[in-house]
């Protein structure tokens, strides 16, 4: 016992120490989750648009009034030709051009039609689309408050509830995205560094002409980055709920213990690491490969795993973050229960023990 | 009981492109309480063959035992027991040398004080350094730190690889006299070293060259069995006078040694090799008996085979 908490204390030791690192450790996941949140979004906020009014009348300056009001748009320019409409786009300043008839008025009122030409910037195809959508919502708004009166014979009107997340706010995507991104790096990363350090500065050498038992040398070495972890995971969950306006709709208990069992996986999976590799540089290299990049594409925070071709789907699914992230949205932003999870847990867990297993079977006692 | 006893070892390491022989059938034994050399150049096999009785080796074949346990099978036992100082620094740079110490003492079950009095002495010289971290320490300091930690749960037996490679004249000698004291202390001491004016300080040593052992004795019956008679010679152009002596038809061998060359010729003419030099152009010859030392051996022995 001892003997294990000296190497514990020793751990720390390396950590605290280590003060560059530290604060890495200690400020990645506050700084990824400001940038996810403010600056790396995918949301449609403030666009800026340039109108062509060719009306300049009652009606057409209702709409440019309102599409400036919203929150998605800015109008910034108002060009007076449809020779400008291109130049503007050359610009790279607007993402769409809103383009009125002549008499848009008098023919909404006589005839009861009017055109309204919406021209948008489609070299990024996913902004295109929803600014036009954003902004042929606005201006089927204001023709329904025209006219409220008027109801067609027959009408489907398809009546729209975003579920669990009303506003459709990107947050509530990419906050189990970073935990799960943040945590896989950290504990599985740091763990295998950590190991492998040994083996670099001969300590191990020395360490294993000794009493000292594997078991022991891994706990110890797993327990302070667990701990980290779990620091990282309440700093998240912190800035989250506080600057994010992310609220945490399940039990913040459950949430935590599934935390925590993904930190088991990710720390089984940083020993597995140290296992393969000899030095520092390589565990790094290793981990950031084979963690990190496929966290990020396969994980399904970035890209939806329903829409990847049949053989990424199913790669998809040795991917640990993946069903991490299906566990935190869950249990965070749905408010569901261990019930809804426990199918996910247990695959995690599953892979905990598979990769346990795996390590301390090929631990070697010997150097080679 | 012997400490140590080595049997027919042989190890390669092979890589895609060749195999590499590190020891050939090395056997030798080493008794309790013994303070043993193994003498030999880089690649000799010393690591190795330290690395195979700590246990962090497995031999191609061959037996070996350490306290009289055996190395492969009861590994765990002789890994409670024994101290190992490898030839590179190992211990934690970031740590202070109390720290490191006392970790050490910690891992083996046991504390600082409990055995205090065995490092007392090596200990107080790095003591007024126990608060700087073990990175910041000199060469010396380092070596006294980790000859702590190798000593620290009082070891049976203590493997030191290549304790004095990269430490000052100074602190050798220093170190050779903590050596001592520890075998005074009834430690068996296994220590290797490239340096051969350090066989004189052990009780018996080893001399090693690529792989196999050419000699195995107390320091004065090895000297004893070189059987020439050896010359010492300088002249003002050292590095002309080794190159005309070798291709003197009358010399046996001739190594440079510091000031002077050691020479061994055929036959002991040596107003011949002066009239040599002569006819060379040589001047301010000198040529006088010397006393054969440990490294004359070793060149002799490695001639022969």
């Amino acid at each position: 016992m001892k003997q294990f908490i000296i190497f514990v204390k020793k751990e720390f030791r390396h950590i605290f120490r280590d003060r560059k690192s530290l604060l890495i450790i200690i400020m990645m996941p506050i700084v990824q989750i400001i940038l996810f949140g403010f600056a790396l979004t995918n949301e449609i906020k403030n666009s800026n648009i340039a109108v062509l009014d060719n009306a300049k009348d009652e009606a057409s300056r209702a709409i440019i009034q309102r599409l400036d009001a919203s929150r998605y748009f800015n109008v910034t320019r108002y060009l007076h030709a449809s020779q400008d409409i291109e130049a503007a786009f050359k610009s790279g300043t607007v993402r769409l051009v809103v383009v009125f008839q002549p008499d848009f008025r008098e023919s909404l009122m006589h005839s009861g039609k009017a055109q309204v030409q919406l021209i948008a910037d489609a070299s990024d195809p996913n902004t295109a689309t929803t600014v036009t959508n954003y902004a042929g919502n606005i201006i089927s708004d204001y023709q329904k408050e025209m006219s409220p009166q008027v109801q067609p014979p027959y009408s489907i009107r398809p009546e729209i509830r975003m579920l669990y997340n009303p506003q459709l706010k990107g947050a509530y995507n990419f906050v189990p995205g970073v935990m799960a991104m943040i945590l896989i790096l950290i504990s599985a990363m740091m763990t295998s560094v950590a190991i492998v350090r040994e083996k670099e500065i001969n300590t191990m050498e020395v360490l294993l002409v000794s009493p000292l038992k594997p078991l022991l040398f891994i706990l110890s070495k797993a327990i302070p980055y667990v701990f980290l972890s779990l620091v990282n995971v309440s700093t998240i969950l912190l800035v989250s709920v506080t600057l994010l306006e992310v609220p945490i709709n399940g039990s913040l208990l459950l949430l935590m213990g599934e935390s925590f069992l993904f930190i088991l996986t990710s720390v089984s999976l940083g020993l597995m690491i140290s296992n393969l590799t000899k030095t520092q540089q390589e565990a790094q290299m290793f981990s950031l490969m084979t963690l990190m990049l496929p966290t990020l594409l396969l994980g399904g925070f970035m890209f939806p795993i329903e829409s990847m071709p049949l053989p990424l789907q199913i790669i998809s699914n040795i991917v640990p973050s993946k069903w991490f992230f299906l566990i935190v949205k869950d249990v965070m932003i749905k408010g569901l229960g261990f019930s809804a999870v426990w199918k996910e847990s247990l695959v995690l867990v599953g892979m905990t023990l598979f990769l346990l297993a795996v390590s301390f079977k090929k631990f070697k006692t010997r150097l080679a | 009981m012997n400490a140590v006893t080595v049997h027919n070892l042989v190890k390669t390491y092979s890589s895609k492109k060749e195999k590499v022989t590190a020891m050939q059938d090395v056997s030798f034994t080493v008794k309790q309480g013994e303070l043993f050399g193994l003498i030999g150049p880089d690649g000799a096999g010393k690591t190795s063959l330290f690395r195979i009785l700590t246990t962090l080796l497995l031999a191609d074949s061959g037996t070996a035992s350490v306290d009289g346990f055996d190395v492969v099978k009861q590994y765990q036992d002789i890994r409670n027991r024994v101290g190992y100082m490898p030839g590179k620094f190992s211990l934690y740079q970031d740590m202070t040398v109390e720290e490191n110490l006392e970790f050490f003492a910690s891992i083996f079950n046991t504390s600082i004080e409990a055995n205090y009095d065995l490092v007392k002495d090596i200990y107080v010289q790095i003591a007024p350094f126990k608060n700087r971290r073990a990175g910041k320490l000199s060469g010396g300091m380092k070596q006294k730190l980790a000859l702590c930690c190798a000593l620290i749960h009082k070891p049976s037996v203590l493997f030191l690889d290549e304790p004095t490679t990269g430490v000052d004249a100074v602190s050798r000698k220093e170190f050779w006299e903590m050596l001592k004291g520890l075998k005074q202390q009834g430690i068996t001491i296994l220590v290797s070293t490239p340096y051969m004016d350090e066989a004189a300080m052990c009780d018996r040593v080893a001399l090693m060259q690529l792989g196999k052992i050419m000699s195995i004795d107390t320091p004065p019956n090895i000297i004893s069995r070189f059987g020439e008679k050896l010359w010492a010679v300088r002249s003002a152009n050292m590095y002309r006078l080794l190159t005309d002596l070798k291709k003197y038809s009358n010399t046996e061998s001739c190594n440079s040694f510091g000031e002077y060359h050691h020479l061994v010729l055929k036959n002991d003419d040596t107003d011949a090799v002066l009239r040599y030099l002569g006819e060379q152009n040589h001047t301010a010859v000198e040529l006088k008996p010397a006393q054969p030392n440990i490294e004359d051996c070793f060149m002799q022995l490695m001639n022969n085979n």
